[in-house]
């Protein structure tokens, strides 16, 4: 009985802990399904050969397109390619009625931010996977997860509750403290309208 | 020390030439002003104090009548206070710096806390208090302006040289693996709209700009130059009594007559 106490203090350590890591997220963030299932993969892989920027278009005048609109789809998809329920799908539900897909954007940033591509891609010379991870390659479109409480994304803390990414090979979170301390790091303009608008 | 250099545009210090006696008064660049930044139409208790103007053209005369009368308008905004900005050193919050690169004295809204202490110690009374959430008549919400923030009840706003335009031009230029920004590129709404050309703008600090040329003229001056706030705003006439009018330091310096 003498390390009865030390047992039922890290028991209760674990569980609690458990709870802060796994159950807490779960609890701060409600998750809902993209509207159409998309795979990444199928268009950037070997067959369809497509880059980031064929369908995230940067534009001369230096703006971005961010998710593309209905038409970029629609130029290959018009009619069925490879007859998959999906595509199918984006056929019948988006494409013959021309109405627009309604995605639901990871990376939306609160209204009074300002972030510029064409910054970060032709001078900085950032990879889009720096900040977006490698959804270019993934298969399945993760569920949209948005803070019950702030209504932010979750892209936007980072995927992981406590901050502390292994080698995902990126920074985790989009929060002005990550896009502050990378700017710092590069000397790089840090004003307060340099990023708000 | 290259590779700061390298990895910015070089640094500038923007500003304004205002010819008075180009400007008729006809308050066009108020209303381009409040379209390009989402200022709410007033609501109808506001007054020239609670009402939100970041560009208000003054009027003035020389006090005699006719055939002597003559008027004069003076179009007021921040005038980017250079040295001391009073503004910046009163703020509590940091809500309030000159950015380094641009000159430009930025506000963040976001970060205010509605105390008006730099209402108080703005010598040009060009801030603004939102004493109500913004209202825009049904449909027009969606002309707003998406390259700038609306701002909500209880925030200080303020002329930051139409911020959003610097941003459209320094993306222009980043697409075309730029730093710097073509000048022709960066020109705020009032002086876009003003259809006598009064209003020129440009980096002070960039001899061959027109606005660094004008700045020296000897009819140039600026508003309450003993304070030392070095504004980066100019005035230009060749009217002597406008000159009095304009750089007095209080109502009771100017002779009328
Ligand atoms: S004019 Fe007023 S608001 Fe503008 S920088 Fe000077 S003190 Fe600040
Ligand atoms: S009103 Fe806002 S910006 Fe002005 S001094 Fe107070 S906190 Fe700073």
């Amino acid at each position: 009985m003498k390390h009865s106490g030390k047992i039922s203090f890290f028991a209760g350590f674990a569980v609690m802990l458990a709870v802060g890591w796994a159950g807490f997220p779960r609890l701060l963030y409600r998750g809902t399904p993209q509207p159409l299932s998309f795979s990444h993969k199928v268009h950037t892989g070997e067959k369809a050969g497509m880059k980031c920027e064929d369908c995230h278009v940067l534009r001369a005048s230096g703006s971005f397109g961010g998710v593309p609109a209905l038409e970029s789809c629609a130029g290959c998809h018009a009619a069925p390619m490879t007859g998959t329920a999906p595509e199918k799908r984006l056929i019948d539900n988006y494409v013959t009625p021309n109405r627009e897909i309604p995605w639901l954007i990871y990376s939306r940033q609160p209204d009074n931010v300002y972030f510029s591509h064409a910054n970060h891609i032709r001078l900085a010379k950032l990879a889009c996977k720096q900040c977006h991870g490698d959804h270019g390659d993934t298969d399945t479109l993760r569920p949209y997860q948005e803070d019950r409480v702030s209504g932010y994304s979750k892209d936007i803390w980072g995927s992981s509750i406590s901050r502390i990414s292994f080698g995902r090979g990126r920074r985790d979170g989009m929060r002005m403290d990550d896009c502050v301390s990378c700017h710092r790091e590069h000397k790089v303009s840090d004003s307060c309208l340099a990023c708000h608008k | 020390m290259s590779t700061t250099t390298a990895k910015n545009a070089k640094n500038a210090r923007y500003g304004m030439v205002i010819d008075l006696d180009r400007c008729n008064g006809c308050g066009a660049c108020m209303v381009a002003c409040a379209v390009e930044n989402n200022v709410p139409p007033a609501q109808a208790k506001a007054t020239a104090r609670t009402g939100i103007t970041w560009m208000r053209v003054e009027n003035v005369a020389n006090g005699a009548s006719f055939p002597e009368h003559r008027t004069a308008f003076i179009p007021i905004m921040c005038q980017q206070c250079g040295e001391e900005t009073p503004c910046v050193s009163v703020c509590p919050q940091q809500a309030v710096e000159v950015d380094p690169k641009t000159g430009i004295v930025d506000q963040m809204p976001q970060r205010c806390l509605g105390c008006r202490y730099c209402m108080a110690a703005c010598p040009y009374h060009a801030r603004y208090f939102n004493w109500w959430d913004p209202e825009w008549p049904a449909g027009m919400e969606k002309a707003l302006n998406p390259e700038v923030a609306p701002r909500m009840r209880g925030v200080v706003e303020k002329c930051n040289f139409c911020h959003g335009r610097y941003h459209a031009a320094k993306a222009k230029a980043a697409a075309a693996g730029r730093r710097d920004i073509d000048p022709a590129d960066y020109q705020p709404a009032c002086v876009e709209a003003c259809p006598t050309r009064a209003i020129v703008f440009g980096d002070l600090d960039d001899r061959s700009s027109q606005a660094a040329q004008l700045a020296k003229s000897p009819d140039a001056f600026r508003l309450l130059p003993k304070l030392g706030t070095e504004p980066k705003i100019y005035y230009l006439t060749r009217r002597p009594w406008v000159r009095e009018i304009a750089s007095a330091s209080s109502p009771a310096e100017v002779r009328r007559g």
